[in-house]
C-alpha cells in the first residue's frame, strides 16, 4: 500500500474528476437532467456515474462519506439517503458524512425536483453502497485466503465469526473504489435491515430547532458584506431609480451597476432595507410588449396553443352510451410563498466564483451563471446551502445570479443579497393558471365507457438553463435571450401530468394544449400539473359516481385494475370509517385517490368537511390518507411529507390566488395573499404507510396536491350539494352565496 | 451603545435605536435562530420572547426594549442540552424545511408559560400569528400539546391525542 495510493482511497476530500456538464440539456426539465447515461446496466443515477468513487468514499479514520448530487429542500432527503448508505455499508448512522448538491464534489444529478430523489439518487447510493461492503468482504477475504461469501460485516468491520475481524478504515486503504459499480450485487435482505424502513428522526433538525446556523440566510463570512437589488415592484415590470440620490442614503457604502441591473452594498442590513423602500419611492414602469392576460379562465382558451394527443385508447369503440357528462375545472396562478425570501451568498476571489445557494439545480445554475458573467462554468462552484422551503422554482437561482454579479464586481469581498419580502412576492415565477375540460360516458350499467380530457396550461418550468433565464440576464444591454419554454414530455408530464387517467377506460382520448405565451412569469410548483388535473378528473370521477348512482369509492375501484392503488384506496377509507359514515349538517365526505404521474407513488385521502353556514368557513375535521411509496425508506419521512402535502394543497385550493392588475403583480405580502393558518388547520390528520420491502422506491414528495384538492371538492359538494370547479373554494364561495 | 438583556446575559451592540431587534440579534450578536420572513409583522419567523410574551422581533426596535429581558431560542436549550419545548418538537419531528420552527417553538413557550392547561382553540389562536408553508401544523400542534403535558398541564380538549 502505497502512500499516495492510500490517500486516494482514502477518500480525502480532495476533486474528482467528472464528466463535464452538458448545460443546453441539464435543467429545463424537471429532475432528470445531468450528463447522459453511460452505463444503461446499473439502476439510479449510478447509469450516469458508474463509478463507486463519485458516491462513497472511506477515510482512514473510517468515516464514510456519501455524495448526491440531490439537495435538501426539507423533505428529509439527507437522513434517508445516510440511512441508506449506512445500512447497507453496514455502519452507524453517525459515520455518515454527507454531502449533498456541489458542483466541485458531487455527481451531476439535475434539478432536484419531481420527487425523484430517492428514486435516482437514493438507489444509487444504496446501490453503491451494497458494492462497497462487497468490496470490503472480498478484501478481508483475500488477506485471510478464505471466501466472501463466508463473511459478513457488521458496524462498520467484516467478520469471519470464528474471532478474526477487519475494519473498514483497516480495509479501505486495499481497497480501490475506483472502480465501476456491478449491477448483480444484491442489497441486504430487508429482514437483515437496522435503518432502512425505521423511523429514524432527521439529522438536521437539532440544529435548525436550537438555532443553529443551518441556512444560507444564516451565513456569515469574515469580511461580509450584504446587498439589495433595485428592482421594479413586480415581473412585467422595471424600477425607475434615481441611483445618484440612492448612493447618498445612509448605509449604501457602493450601488453596483451593470446594464439594467443595480443593487446597494453595505455592512449592515438594516439601513439597507431602509434605502431599498425610499429607492422604490421614485416609481416603476410596465415593461413594453408584456401579454396581457385576460380574465382566467376563459383567456387560456383564447391563447396561442400547440395541442398534442398524449393518448387515444379506443378498445370499445361500439360501446353504447346512455348518458354524457361535461365539467370544467381550473385554477388560478398560485405562489410558492417562502417563508424566507430568496438568499444567496457569493464571493469572487482569485478568478474563481463560489455561490452558496439555495436553488434546486446547482449545475444548471453554474452554467447560468457562467453566461450571465461570461465565465467559464470551471470556474465557478455552485455550493447547495438549505433555504426556506421552496416547492418549486421560486427566487433562488434568481437571487444567486443578482449575487454573483455583485460578487463579481467586488473581488475578494464575500457578499450576501436577500430579497425583501415584496420582492419575493413580486418577483418568483408563479404556479401557472390552468383549465381543463372534461367529458365522459356512461353505459346502461354505470360503466364509464368513454373519457376526454384537455388541459390547457403555459410551462411548469422556466428554471434557468441559460442567462436569459435569469431576472438579472434579463436586465443586462442587450438582455440575453431566455431559453424557448417548451413542454415536459410524458410520461412525466408538465401542464399535463397525470392528465391520462390510470383508470381502465375502454375508450379514452386525453389532449393537451400548451400554451407557450406567458402573460405572467411561471414555473414549477410543487405537483405540476397534477394538482389541476388530479383535482379535475378526481371531482369528475364523483360527479360521474353521483350519476351512475354509485358510491364514489366503490365506483372507483371498479375501474381500477391495478391492485396497489386499490389497495391504498381500501386502506384509507377502512381507516377513515367510510362505510359507518353518518353525515352531520352542512358536512360530508370526500374521496380522492391518484397515482403521482402514474409512476410514482399511491396516494388515497378521504376528508371529513364542514362548511360553517353564513360565514362559509371550512372545518376540515379529519383527513385519513394512506400512501404506497413501494419501498419505505423512512417511513415517518412519508408521514411528514404526506402530512404536510395535504396542509398545503388545503391552502391551495382553499385560499390562494394571485392577482395581476394588467400591468404587474397584486400581492406583495401575506396580507392580500392569504395562506392557511393553525386555525384552519384539520383537527386531525392520519397517514398510513403501505410499506412495500424490496419493490422500487415511489416519489413521495408530491403525490398529496391533487387528491387532497379533489377530496376537499367532493366533500363540500356532499356537504352541501355545491361543486366547486373553479379555485380557490374561498372564491367560489363568494359566488355562490 | 444599546444595552440589552439576552438570554440572560447582558449584551451591547453599536446601532441605531431604530433598528429592530431581529437585525441585532442577527446580525451584531450571532443569535441565528430568529429569521427573517416578511418585515411586516405578518409571518412570525422572527419571534421571539420579551419577558414572557410573544413579539415580532422584526418590528421593536431595540431602542425601546430597555430592561425586559429578551429570550430567544437558544436560550431555550441547545442541540446537546435541548428544552422542553425543543425536546417536545424532536419527539414530534415538528420540521420540514424548518425555517419557521424556532418562531413556532418562541410562541409554544410564550403561550405554555401563560398556561400549561389552554383549550385546542386557545393554542391555535396563540400560534396562529406564525405562518408554515410546508403544512407542517399537525406536527407543531402535536408538539405543543406535548410539551404542555411535559410541563404538568395538557390542553383540555386535545383534537389529537398524545401518545
Amino acid at each position: 500500500m502505497t502512500p499516495s495510493r492510500r490517500e486516494m482511497l482514502g477518500g480525502l476530500l480532495v476533486a474528482f474528476a467528472l464528466t463535464p456538464g452538458v448545460y443546453a440539456q441539464t435543467g429545463g426539465g424537471e429532475g432528470s437532467g445531468g450528463p447522459p447515461t453511460t452505463a444503461p446496466d446499473l439502476p439510479g443515477t449510478l447509469a450516469k456515474f458508474p463509478d463507486l468513487d463519485a458516491w462513497i468514499r472511506i477515510a482512514p479514520d473510517g468515516r464514510v462519506t456519501v455524495f448526491t448530487g440531490k439537495a435538501e429542500l426539507g423533505t428529509g432527503i439527507k437522513t434517508a439517503i445516510a440511512q441508506l448508505a449506512a445500512d447497507e455499508l453496514d455502519v452507524a448512522l453517525e459515520r455518515i458524512d454527507l454531502i449533498t448538491a456541489d458542483t466541485e464534489l458531487t455527481p451531476n444529478e439535475g434539478v432536484t425536483a419531481g420527487s425523484q430523489t430517492l428514486e435516482q439518487s437514493g438507489t444509487a447510493v444504496a446501490n453503491a453502497a451494497a458494492n462497497v461492503r462487497l468490496l470490503l468482504a472480498e478484501a478481508a477475504a483475500a488477506r485471510w485466503g478464505v471466501a466472501a461469501t463466508d463473511l459478513f460485516t457488521r458496524d462498520g468491520a467484516v467478520l469471519d465469526g470464528r474471532g478474526r475481524s477487519a475494519s473498514y478504515a483497516d480495509l479501505a486503504g486495499m481497497t480501490s473504489l475506483a472502480v465501476r459499480a456491478r449491477g448483480d450485487v444484491p442489497r441486504k435482505r430487508h429482514e437483515a435491515r437496522r435503518l432502512i424502513g425505521r423511523p429514524i428522526p432527521r439529522v438536521d433538525l437539532p440544529a435548525k430547532l436550537t438555532g443553529l446556523p443551518a441556512y444560507v440566510q444564516d451565513m456569515r463570512l469574515p469580511g461580509m458584506l450584504h446587498a439589495r437589488v433595485l428592482r421594479g415592484p413586480s415581473a412585467g415590470t422595471r424600477g425607475l431609480f434615481d441611483l445618484s440620490a440612492v448612493a447618498r442614503l445612509p448605509g449604501v457604502d457602493r450601488i453596483v451597476r451593470r446594464g439594467g441591473f443595480a443593487a446597494i452594498v453595505g455592512p449592515r442590513e438594516w439601513p439597507l432595507e431602509r434605502a431599498l423602500h425610499m429607492a422604490a419611492r421614485s416609481g416603476w414602469q410596465a415593461e413594453d410588449g408584456r401579454n396581457e392576460p385576460g380574465a382566467l379562465p376563459d383567456s387560456l382558451l383564447r391563447m396561442r396553443r400547440e395541442s398534442q394527443t398524449i393518448e387515444d385508447r379506443r378498445d370499445e369503440p361500439d360501446a353504447r352510451s346512455v348518458r354524457r357528462l361535461s365539467a370544467r375545472y381550473d385554477r388560478p396562478y398560485l405562489m410558492h410563498g417562502a417563508i424566507g425570501p430568496s438568499c444567496a451568498v457569493a464571493l469572487f476571489e482569485d478568478g474563481r466564483l463560489t455561490v452558496w445557494t439555495h436553488s434546486q439545480g446547482v449545475e444548471p445554475l453554474r452554467g447560468s451563471i457562467a453566461g450571465l458573467l461570461a465565465m467559464p462554468a470551471e470556474r465557478i462552484r455552485c455550493v447547495h446551502r438549505e433555504g426556506a422551503g421552496c416547492y418549486g422554482h421560486n427566487g433562488a437561482d434568481d437571487v444567486a445570479g443578482d449575487a454573483a454579479l455583485v460578487a463579481f464586481a467586488m473581488p475578494g469581498v464575500p457578499v450576501r443579497l436577500q430579497w425583501s419580502r415584496e420582492q419575493e412576492h413580486g418577483w418568483e415565477p408563479l404556479g401557472p393558471a390552468m383549465l381543463a375540460q372534461l367529458d365522459a360516458a356512461l353505459d346502461a350499467s354505470g360503466r364509464i365507457i368513454d373519457w376526454r380530457h384537455q388541459v390547457w396550461s403555459n410551462t411548469h418550468s422556466t428554471r434557468p438553463t441559460a442567462a436569459g433565464d435569469l431576472l438579472a440576464g434579463r436586465e443586462m444591454v442587450p438582455p440575453f435571450p431566455a431559453t424557448p419554454p417548451k413542454p415536459i414530455p410524458q410520461p412525466n408530464g408538465g401542464g399535463d401530468r397525470n392528465a391520462i387517467p390510470l383508470y381502465a377506460f375502454p375508450n379514452s382520448h386525453v389532449v393537451s394544449h400548451f400554451l407557450p405565451d406567458m402573460p405572467i412569469r411561471v414555473s414549477a410548483l410543487r405537483g405540476l400539473g397534477a394538482h389541476l388535473n388530479i383535482f379535475a378528473l378526481e371531482s369528475f370521477m364523483d360527479e360521474l359516481a353521483a350519476a351512475a348512482g354509485r358510491d364514489p369509492v366503490a365506483f372507483r375501484l371498479g375501474h381500477l385494475q391495478d391492485p396497489r392503488a386499490a389497495a391504498v384506496i381500501r386502506r384509507a377509507v377502512r381507516r377513515f370509517g367510510w362505510e359507518g359514515y353518518k353525515a352531520l349538517p352542512n358536512r360530508g365526505r370526500g374521496f380522492a385517490f391518484a397515482r403521482y404521474k402514474n409512476h410514482g407513488a399511491y396516494l388515497a385521502v378521504a376528508l371529513d368537511v364542514e362548511r360553517v353556514p353564513d360565514e362559509g368557513r371550512l372545518i376540515v375535521h379529519r383527513a385519513v390518507a394512506a400512501v404506497d411509496s413501494g419501498e419505505a425508506v423512512n417511513p415517518d419521512g412519508i408521514r411528514n411529507q404526506v402530512e404536510g402535502g395535504i396542509v398545503q394543497s388545503l391552502s391551495w385550493t382553499a385560499y390562494e390566488a394571485a392577482g395581476y392588475d394588467g400591468a404587474r403583480r397584486t400581492d406583495y405580502d401575506w396580507s392580500t395573499y392569504p395562506i392557511l393558518r393553525f386555525g384552519d388547520a384539520p383537527r386531525s390528520v392520519i397517514v398510513d404507510v403501505m410499506d412495500r420491502p424490496g419493490t422500487p422506491f415511489l416519489g413521495t414528495g408530491e403525490c398529496a396536491q391533487g387528491p387532497t384538492a379533489a377530496a376537499l371538492a367532493n366533500a363540500l359538494a356532499a356537504a352541501n350539494g355545491i361543486r366547486i370547479r373553479a379555485l380557490p373554494v374561498a372564491r367560489s364561495s363568494a359566488r355562490v352565496v | 451603545m444599546i444595552e440589552l438583556n439576552v438570554n440572560g446575559s447582558v449584551a451591547r451592540a453599536d446601532v441605531d435605536p431604530a433598528t429592530p431587534l431581529l437585525y441585532v440579534l442577527r446580525g451584531d450578536l450571532g443569535l441565528h435562530a430568529a429569521k427573517f420572513g416578511c418585515g411586516l409583522g405578518q409571518c412570525g419567523s422572527c419571534t421571539v420572547l420579551l419577558d414572557d410574551r410573544p413579539v415580532f422581533s422584526c418590528l421593536l426596535p431595540v431602542g425601546a426594549i430597555g430592561d425586559h429581558a429578551v429570550t430567544t431560542v437558544e436560550g431555550l436549550g441547545t442541540a446537546k442540552a435541548p428544552g422542553g419545548v425543543q425536546r417536545a418538537f424532536l419527539h414530534e419531528q415538528a420540521g420540514q424545511c424548518g425555517y419557521c420552527i424556532p418562531g413556532m417553538i418562541a410562541r409554544a413557550e410564550a403561550l405554555l408559560r401563560r398556561t400549561t392547561t389552554p383549550t385546542e382553540e386557545e393554542m391555535r389562536t396563540a400560534m396562529a400569528p406564525s405562518l408554515c408553508r410546508c403544512g407542517t401544523h399537525m406536527r407543531i400542534l402535536r408538539a405543543v400539546r406535548r410539551a404542555a403535558v411535559a410541563r404538568g398541564g395538557g390542553i383540555v380538549d386535545p383534537a389529537e391525542p398524545v401518545t
